[in-house]
């Protein structure tokens, strides 16, 4: 067995201290991982079992579900919900909740009927107007949260209400708004793909994206006398990463292919994943969901790290209302309302966010809604209707909340925060 | 004594109809140790306060290098080279030693320069000769002494001439009280002038080199660490020879049966 370190002429200057158990090879990295989930830290491990468990089952059900074409509706249907979910891990990172992402998706749909339907403007104009009440709404909580202290549950509580109502009213009594389906907007929810050969270049774009920056970030760590992981392990991380994403998309280019709807989702993915791990404005905002007062201390604007998850989250819930009106080709009256707030938290928690603040990440958005959705598309395939649907997703929902649960526990009694 | 570094010349505080802090006079030098020690409503929250910009005193001056200052805010107070080390610690559990280090002052805030944090924080954590671990874990999994020791560090970030402990070994047990103290002693050496508010008399007479008594919000006598009792000094913090603590001293010192533990 390889060491996973690269051995550094002197020892590199975090390794010093001889409490420190580092692995040495590969069966050791193993058992590090099981100790650290058993003291709580579980990172996506639930998760990634989940998928395998429902996807298992579904395909033992029903032979479709796996099927190239089930799978690239999946990639589609999943793209408004996961962008949802991506700005509810804002909110519950920084320790609040957003109960209202649905009405504010809902809201956004309706104003994307009456601007470009009603009021025939161009595509541009129509999601911006959209997207610009989503994060007006997200302003307002931040204020309302800010100035009077109304915890965010109550003020969200309100807003899930009240924005029903805006939508009802901007819908004016119709009970759907249809998109022309001559639209981009419903073309590139419905039709785009990227075509085949492109697809596989992001594939390995992707794996040497990895591999050029965990590179990078290893040489500077070696030229500061930081241990640094070897080139080896890269190229291996980088290789299976490659190998997994080439045959995602060949399995789906044997059918229609990736939709150009699904990239936009991983690469919001990737651009907040960035925000939340490199930027200084992440750092805040995983501060103030760990302790608000030091964060404060610290000199960071609480209040404004605040406003800014909130109008994050209300955003992403308007472009998500956007490309749910343009998956239906159609702003209707329950745009955005049911099940849509409780999966897209559902999904976030489901990923990982803790809902006491302070942990989460981007990708848990991406992995919950799979989630989510793989449960959605296999009891529609079995034609279950969706008391079914409801139950087993409040199942899974509880579970999840329960795992979080005692992974705090669990992390306080190890130690680990 | 060398010129002080920071020097208090009648500072007072009223709050409403009560004088919390009446003409206090205060010196630290560099490499100094001055412990500030009183009874309960004695003025030291308050003193901590004025000197990290918290409040602003009502009279009297504050200056540093013998200039007159006034600290207005405590990111104020950091900049003009006071640091201080809050009693609760003010740290994020959820993060890592590192990112607590650099929590608000990060470097490159748009695309964060984790090696660069990394190495100083490596650095800063030799200089004091403080032994954590590792920089990567959650601070949550950190003992009481080794937190005290991030929330020092990170005060040193900005390399302050004065570091303000409050209460530092508070809520500590003995193996992390010293190293607390050693590294209260490193600090010394590394020519900072250090305030320390303590309770405690064993901890006060181990790393101060001299010992300023506050009593009813006025100095009550600055007594050179080396030749005076902890007698003494609760004399002062409670203003007289004669009192409870005094007299416990003064029996078991004869070996006169207490009322306890007469038959």
């Amino acid at each position: 067995m390889t060491s996973l370190e690269t051995p550094v002429a002197a020892a590199a200057a975090d390794l010093q201290d001889e409490r420190l158990v580092t692995p040495q090879g590969f069966a050791d990295s193993i058992r590090a991982a099981i100790r650290r989930a058993k003291g709580g830290d579980l990172g996506m491990l639930p998760v990634v079992a989940g998928i395998v468990v429902i996807w298992t089952i579904f395909q033992a059900l029903n032979q479709t579900f796996l099927s190239s074409t089930n799978l690239v509706n999946l990639a589609f249907d999943m793209v408004s919900l996961g962008v949802i979910a991506l700005g509810i891990v804002c909110v519950l990172l920084v320790g609040q909740i957003d109960l209202s992402v649905g009405s504010v998706s809902g809201v956004a749909a309706a104003t994307t009927g009456v601007v470009m339907v009603r009021h025939e403007q161009s595509l541009g104009l129509t999601i911006l107007a959209a997207v610009g009440a989503g994060a007006a709404i997200g302003w307002l909580y931040g204020q309302v949260l800010n100035r009077f202290g109304v915890p965010s549950f109550v003020v969200t509580l309100g807003g899930l209400l009240g924005f029903l109502g805006t939508q009802l009213w901007l819908l004016r009594g119709e009970n759907a708004i249809n998109l022309p389906y001559d639209s981009g907007l419903v073309k590139f929810a419905q039709l785009w793909f990227v075509p085949d050969a492109l697809a596989y270049a992001f594939a390995v774009a992707a794996a040497g994206g990895f591999l050029a920056t965990g590179w990078i970030r290893a040489r500077s760590r070696r030229a500061a006398g930081l241990s640094s992981v070897s080139l080896q392990w890269l190229s291996v991380q980088a290789l299976l990463l490659a190998a997994g994403l080439l045959f995602a998309v060949y399995y789906l280019n044997r059918t229609r292919g990736v939709p150009w709807m699904f990239m936009l989702f991983v690469a919001l993915v990737l651009i907040v994943h960035y925000v939340f791990t490199k930027t200084k404005f992440g750092r805040a905002l995983y501060a103030v969901g760990g302790n608000a007062e030091a964060a404060r201390r610290a000199g960071i604007n609480v209040k404004a790290v605040y406003t800014s998850a909130f109008i994050m989250c209300s955003t992403l819930a308007a472009l998500g209302g956007v490309l749910a009106a343009a998956r239906l080709a159609a702003a209707n009256q329950s745009t955005g309302t049911a099940d849509v707030n409780l999966n897209a938290i559902a999904a976030a928690v489901i990923g990982g966010t803790s809902l006491f603040g302070g942990r989460g990440s981007a990708f848990a958005a991406l992995l919950g809604v799979l989630v989510i959705q793989s449960i959605s598309s296999g009891l529609t395939l079995l034609n279950l209707d969706s008391s079914y649907r409801f139950i087993i997703t409040g199942a899974v929902l509880l579970v999840a909340v329960a795992l979080d649960s005692a992974a705090r526990r669990s992390r306080q009694a190890h130690g680990r925060g | 004594m060398t010129a002080p570094v920071l020097s208090l010349r009648g500072v007072s505080k009223q709050f409403g109809a009560v004088a919390a802090l009446t003409g206090i006079d205060l010196d630290v030098a560099a490499g100094e140790v001055v412990a500030v020690v009183g009874d309960n409503g004695a003025g030291k929250s308050t003193l901590v306060k004025i000197l990290s910009g918290v409040y602003a005193p009502d009279a009297g001056t504050i200056s540093i290098h013998g200039k007159d200052v006034a600290p207005a805010s405590p990111a104020a107070a950091h900049a003009l080279g006071i640091a201080t080390v809050y009693q609760d610690l003010a740290l994020c559990e959820n993060l890592d030693v590192k990112a607590n280090l650099f929590l608000g002052q990060e470097l490159r805030p748009w695309m964060l320069d984790d090696v660069r944090m990394e190495k100083r924080s490596w650095e800063l954590l030799r200089e004091l000769s403080a032994r954590i671990p590792t920089l990567s874990i959650p601070v949550a999994a950190l003992s009481g002494g080794q937190r005290q020791t991030v929330a020092i560090t990170r005060a040193l970030l900005g390399d302050p001439e004065i570091i303000l402990l409050d209460e530092p070994t508070a809520a500590l047990g003995v193996a992390q009280t010293a190293e607390v103290l050693n590294l209260i002693e490193r600090l010394k050496s590394n020519g900072l002038g250090v305030v320390m508010i303590s309770h405690n008399m064993d901890d006060v007479r181990a790393v101060a080199d001299r010992v300023a008594v506050l009593r009813l919000g006025r100095n009550n006598g600055v007594f050179d660490a080396r030749d005076v009792s902890s007698e003494e000094i609760v004399a002062a913090i409670t203003g007289a020879a004669d009192n409870v603590v005094s007299q416990r001293a003064a029996r078991h010192a004869t070996g006169r049966p207490t009322e306890q533990e007469a038959p």
